[in-house]
């Protein structure tokens, strides 16, 4: 598939949400936990060698599963092939909580049903659409209803 | 760089909803031929497809920190993605109608993560604006908040990540729902929200916050209304009696 990897190695040079030197794994045969840098930027997770500047991967958390495994190990796996896991082993079961709860609102997916959540409860206490004055309130992105869990 | 493209392309096919799609023109790098392609857009992946029936995405644009813009160009109803680094790529498009290409300007122009938080975030604050029992006719809420054109201005600073309970619900708070006792603020005038994502100040007390709010007239009629005084007075004198408790606690010791 092509993708702009310009940009995508750009986005991966911003100021991230959470960033740390985490061991992981790809779930590839034979792959053991390495260190990697390991940084989250908008509904991206880009993994690094220590040392590069340059990513060498990227995952699109969307339509994602966020695990705890072990004590301080959690994994990332996709909705289409479960089996498939990433896994990062934290320095403290604390880390690990906290990269957990970082990934899980981490895409794109779960603000739009945020947004929605708001925007109803805003609309049931004010009988007013709080979208309204800023002109996106018949975005089919926002709207009550049409959107699966 | 590695990119889960199995995903991508699941995320691209699978039944959760567009937010936009269609047929466009795309202008080939190289070769400034136009091919029709079917495009779709989910959040902030622009996918594109040889045909409507592909099973497979053929390539997808990241939209993250892009400007969309109306083009100059020989075709009809044509606009351009481009993006901020000196050797992007500008990705013309064309649509097939005005009011296609108009509705595609304004998807994709609002299509970032960025701006999707930016709007989640001001409705919070919104929402725990009025939970907090402003419902004495405050109107002055800074929110003259205006969406931004995508890729002018980044926040450069760490954006703090949204809390993961939404907010509790006071349980002295009761709403009151009386019509008219709630307006919506205005876009016009109001000043003071920051929309860069600057870490939000903790909540003002509301009295204080009616009174440095620009439109002013608010204060009078929070401060002066007893049963919002009698709610605050409630809520406070809780939360003094439960950090009351604790320091007790704390004196008594452990055991």
């Amino acid at each position: 598939m092509r993708y702009n990897e310009r940009e995508l190695l750009s986005l991966a040079r911003q100021p991230a949400e959470k960033a740390a030197e985490i061991l992981m794994r790809v779930p590839k045969k034979g792959s053991v936990l390495k260190k990697r840098l390991v940084k989250l930027v908008v509904n991206f997770l880009f993994y690094f060698r220590t040392d590069e500047a340059e990513p060498i991967g990227a995952l699109l958390l969307e339509h994602c599963r966020i695990t705890k495994e072990e004590e301080n190990v959690f994994s990332i796996s996709f909705i289409e092939e479960p089996e498939r896991k990433y896994c990062f082993e934290c320095d403290s079961k604390e880390q690990c909580q906290e990269w957990i709860e970082a990934l899980k609102r981490a895409s794109y997916e779960f603000m739009r049903r945020s947004l929605i959540f708001y925007r109803n409860e805003i609309q049931k206490m004010t009988g007013k659409d709080p979208l309204e004055q800023y002109g996106i309130s018949e975005e089919a992105r926002f709207q009550l209803g049409t959107h699966k869990q | 760089m590695k990119l889960n493209e199995r995903s991508l392309a699941f995320y691209a096919t699978c039944d959760s909803p567009a937010d936009n799609a269609g047929f466009l023109y795309k202008r080939g790098e190289r070769h400034t031929a136009y091919h029709r392609r079917w495009f779709v857009l989910k959040g902030n992946m622009l996918f594109y497809f040889e045909e409507r029936e592909s099973r497979e995405p053929v390539g997808v644009i990241v939209l993250e920190g892009c400007t969309v813009e109306l083009c100059d160009s020989a075709e009809e109803f044509a606009f351009a993605i481009r993006f901020g680094g000196a050797k992007s790529r500008t990705y013309v498009l064309a649509a097939e109608s005005q009011a296609a290409m108009e509705s595609w300007v304004k998807s994709l122009s609002r299509a970032s993560f960025d701006y999707m938080r930016l709007v989640v975030r001001e409705l919070e604050k919104q929402l725990e604006e009025m939970r907090w029992g402003l419902a004495g006719g405050c109107r002055g809420s800074p929110s003259s908040w205006k969406p931004k054109p995508l890729g002018l201005e980044r926040s450069p600073e760490r954006l703090p990540a949204l809390p993961t309970v939404l907010p509790k619900e006071n349980s002295c708070a009761v709403w009151n729902n009386t019509p008219g006792a709630n307006r919506l603020p205005d876009t016009s005038g109001c000043g003071g929200h920051d929309g860069e994502g600057n870490p939000r100040p903790p909540p003002l007390p509301p009295r204080r916050r009616a009174s440095s709010s620009e439109s002013g007239s608010a204060g009078a009629a929070a401060a002066e209304n007893p049963s919002t005084f009698c709610r605050l007075h409630e809520w406070y004198g809780q939360e003094v009696a439960r950090l009351r408790q604790v320091w007790l606690e704390r004196l008594r010791g452990p055991g």
